[in-house]
């Protein structure tokens, strides 16, 4: 029943769905960071899934997954690091409250 | 001791069992990450969900992106993360309002979207696909990781080595005073931040303040 291509999409489509609210919901920038991790577990998962289950990409699923989690590691260098930098001039992690940058 | 082939009172096979506990760990915990208040816990709760994930992908027969899951994301990304966090919490007590006020809007889309793709999940047949996992070892994927896409394995290497400049850049400090550096070691103090050369690395240019 659970072994099966279906099971894991849908455990993707979920937790997608979950990222995704998170990143359009949460107020605090690290939240939303968080936010995109999962999301980009989510799609990890899929990809990790079909290459398991379907023959014709035999092993190319897993090495594509390893180039998402590097590319996830440098995303979350940068993504905290200008956190950590607007919040040295503005004091506060929340993302409303940084109104001047559309003025 | 050997286990029983299905397991007792449920009938079920073992796979199934540790599939449903390590999926609904992980939903549970990356929900709770999304709606809790404290951002604290809201950490602790990704590195589970992370934690249940690695589960999944070893259940699926994945071992080396298992392996790889637990380094990268428990071991660097959450510790990063949870970094940021003690380093931005603010003193003045835990926000009030966690989601903006347009979060029910969030909400819409968010079960729109996977409503939209658990849809069409279903609606696909998907005619390749095997009805088990389909076992490959760490040495086909280091085969195939180091053979056909070689290019983009060292492309991804000098994408590292720019998020961490790019990183060291964007995180320090640039207001420490550099006494070894004679641009801002002046005798009386008052011009040292006119005459302060713009970044000693090509860093971004000062405002010069008027004294």
């Amino acid at each position: 029943m659970s072994q099966s291509l279906d099971a894991y999409l849908l455990l993707a489509c979920g937790l997608f769905a979950i990222g995704t609210f998170g990143f359009l919901a949460r107020r605090n920038a690290i939240a939303m960071l968080m936010s995109v991790e999962i999301m980009l577990n989510a799609v990890n998962l899929a990809i990790v899934a079909f290459g398991m289950f379907i023959p014709a990409l035999a092993g190319a699923g897993q090495v594509i997954a390893l180039f998402v989690m590097a590319v996830a590691a440098a995303e979350a260098t940068v993504g905290l690091a200008i956190v950590i930098a607007i919040y040295r001039n503005r004091r506060t992690p929340l993302v409303d409250e940084y109104a001047s940058m559309r003025e | 001791m050997e286990l029983p082939q299905t397991v007792p009172f449920l009938d079920w096979r073992w796979d199934d069992l540790i599939f449903l506990v390590l999926a609904g760990t992980m939903l549970g915990s990356a929900l709770l990450v999304v709606v809790g208040r404290d951002i604290i816990r809201s950490g602790l709760f990704m590195v589970l969900a992370f934690g249940a994930l690695a589960g999944l992908y070893a259940l699926m027969g994945a071992t080396l992106v298992a392996a790889a899951q637990v380094l990268v994301y428990l071991g660097a990304i959450s510790v990063l993360i949870l970094f940021a966090i003690m380093l931005t919490q603010s003193k003045a007590g835990p926000v009030r309002l966690v989601f903006h006020s347009q979060a029910w809007a969030a909400a819409i889309a968010a079960i729109v979207i996977g409503g939209l793709l658990i849809a069409s999940v279903l609606l696909t047949s998907w005619p390749l696909a095997a009805a088990e996992p389909i076992v490959q070892t760490a040495r086909d994927v280091a085969a195939l990781m180091f053979g056909d896409y070689v290019l983009a394995f060292e492309v991804i290497s000098v994408l590292l080595l720019a998020a961490v400049v790019g990183g060291i850049f964007l995180a320090r400090r640039d207001d420490i005073p550099d006494p070894s550096d004679p641009a801002t070691r002046i005798e009386d103090g008052s011009a040292s931040r006119v005459t302060g050369t713009p970044g000693v690395l090509g860093g971004p240019a000062r405002p010069a303040e008027k004294p």
